[in-house]
């Protein structure tokens, strides 16, 4: 899987820092960074709370 | 090309406060994706359709304000809160703490135990009125989770009341004049004056030191001083943070939760198969505050359809700060720009057969509201998308399932006299609004 993050979204507003910590990273006042863009297969269901709870919808979850 | 006009009018001031989503209909059926009407003598050109609306969604503060679009907000809040605010601030403010993830679960359990305690007292049968009922829960469910608990337990329903005024003092006149001489401003400007009334009176009977552990949000702006040691806040500074933090979720909630109990009685097959879910979901003796947290497929389905059709924010509105575009119009500085959420919702081409009640449009593999992100828009979306879409959908996973674990419900009035009155701003529940409940016979 891979994640796609539309950075016009992003408000920073870190919920999916939250759900998968070790997959995001958002800094005070800042935007989301993905720490990793592919992230192995037993993060999937951290990942895809992230992606859900996203409160803009900024982050996608692409299958590759 | 210049942007056609919608018929009617000259001024569209009298249909906005009479029936807007027929001017809003019209609007996208005479213009397309974007047409124009006249509000109190500004342009609104109103957009609707996927290509149109990413558009409006996807603007920045610095290209799309919405600071001077709600000129009815100011006399509610007070000066100085939200939309005074630079865009930089309300970025700030938009990050609240309350709706972090890590208190929801909290907050299902708050939620749960305030659905409680407004049925006990409905012995074994009786008739709610959905408007009085649904805003009274909400008044508490908020102020406990946003406020505080302890702030809550000095509310009644009071407080519920003149809130009620604050949003029935949303008349469009306001782009006139917020402050014209017409009965809902006067009731809205008194409401307000009793509510600060009321904090004040709160705060006169607060302790100045409460231990650590028992200090709500209240206690905390209290505290803060100025350097020479005077309060930082009057009552009514505080007073309008309150009215202003619970004002997004207020309204909102508590009409979703009331056309979703509507959509469901009016559909007996979906509620059928909702209670059963939850039936099913509760059997092993699980928490509300677990279960609200996670998915409920078919009550979820069934909120996101009544939200589809009623909306509880049926206009967003910017004003253009500098020259825009979309799709080949020229937006001119300083017009206003609408988004019709109302209208969006009900696209054919997205969402087949749009005024019917079809909550299976959302279960894989149709997922329409994950399909049109840009149209299926109750929350809005872009960088404006509610910042509480998720805290609602748990709030209202939490409510049904209390209020279809203990009790059954009936319509009260003909299926088709329910209707939302669109005379404001602020769309409520038009009344008559009423339902029956009686307590669930357990085998």
């Amino acid at each position: 899987m891979r994640i796609e993050v539309d950075a016009d979204l992003c408000q920073g507003h870190a919920l999916c820092e939250l759900e998968a910590p070790d997959v995001f990273e958002v800094e005070r006042k800042g935007k989301v960074r993905v720490l990793d863009p592919a992230p192995p297969e037993d993060a999937r269901a951290e990942v895809a709370s992230a992606v859900r709870y996203c409160p803009t919808q900024a982050l996608r979850l692409l299958e590759t | 090309m210049t942007i056609p006009f919608v018929s009617g009018g000259p001024d569209h001031l009298e249909e906005l406060r009479t029936d807007p989503i027929a001017l809003m209909e019209r609007v996208r059926g005479e213009c397309g994706d974007v047409g124009a009407f006249r509000l109190a003598g500004r342009d609104v050109v109103l957009v609707s359709g996927a290509e149109a609306n990413e558009f409006f969604f996807r603007a920045p503060d610095e290209d799309l304000d919405q600071a001077e679009a709600y000129p009815f907000m100011t006399p509610i809040f007070g000066e100085g809160v939200v939309f005074d605010a630079t865009p930089e601030q309300r970025r700030e403010a938009l990050h609240n703490q309350a709706l972090k993830g890590s208190y929801l679960k909290g907050h299902a359990a708050t939620i749960a135990a305030e659905v409680g305690r407004m049925t006990a007292g409905w012995g074994e049968d009786g008739e709610i009125d959905l408007l009085d009922w649904f805003a009274e829960l909400t008044i508490y469910t908020s102020s406990a989770c946003l406020i505080g608990r302890k702030f809550r337990e000095q509310l009644d329903h009071r407080f519920a009341e003149l809130y009620h005024e604050l949003e029935r003092g949303t008349d469009a006149l306001a782009y006139v004049d917020p402050y014209a001489p017409i009965d809902s401003f006067r009731r809205r400007d008194e409401a307000r004056a009793r509510l600060v009334a009321l904090v004040q009176g709160i705060m006169d009977g607060r302790d100045p030191r409460p231990p650590r552990e028992d200090r709500d949000l209240l206690d905390v702006l209290i505290s803060i001083r100025d350097e020479d040691g005077t309060p930082k806040f009057t009552a009514d500074q505080i007073t309008g943070m309150f009215i202003s933090m619970m004002f997004a979720g207020h309204h909102t909630s508590s009409g979703t939760a009331a056309w979703t109990l509507i959509e469901l009685l009016r559909n007996p097959g979906v509620l059928d198969g909702v209670v059963t879910e939850l039936d099913d979901l509760y059997a092993d003796g699980s928490e509300v505050s677990f279960q609200a947290l996670r998915t409920i497929p078919r009550l979820e389905a069934a909120i996101k359809e009544a939200l589809r059709l009623h909306p509880p924010l049926i206009l967003l509105l910017r004003v253009a700060q500098n020259e825009q575009e979309v799709l080949g119009h020229r937006i001119a500085p300083g017009t206003m720009v609408g988004c019709s959420l109302a209208v969006s919702n009900r696209i054919a081409e997205d969402f087949p057969d749009p005024d019917a009640f079809h909550p299976e449009r959302y279960l894989a593999p149709r997922e329409e509201d994950l399909l049109h992100r840009w149209t299926w828009v109750p929350f809005g979306a872009g960088r404006h998308r509610c910042v509480g879409a998720n805290f609602a959908m748990i709030q209202l996973k939490a409510i049904f399932s209390v209020l279809l674990r203990d009790w059954e419900f009936e319509l009260a009035q003909d299926p088709g006299s329910y209707r939302n009155d669109h005379s404001k701003m602020v769309v409520q529940l038009a009344r008559p609004c009423a339902v029956r409940y009686r307590r669930r016979k357990r085998p």
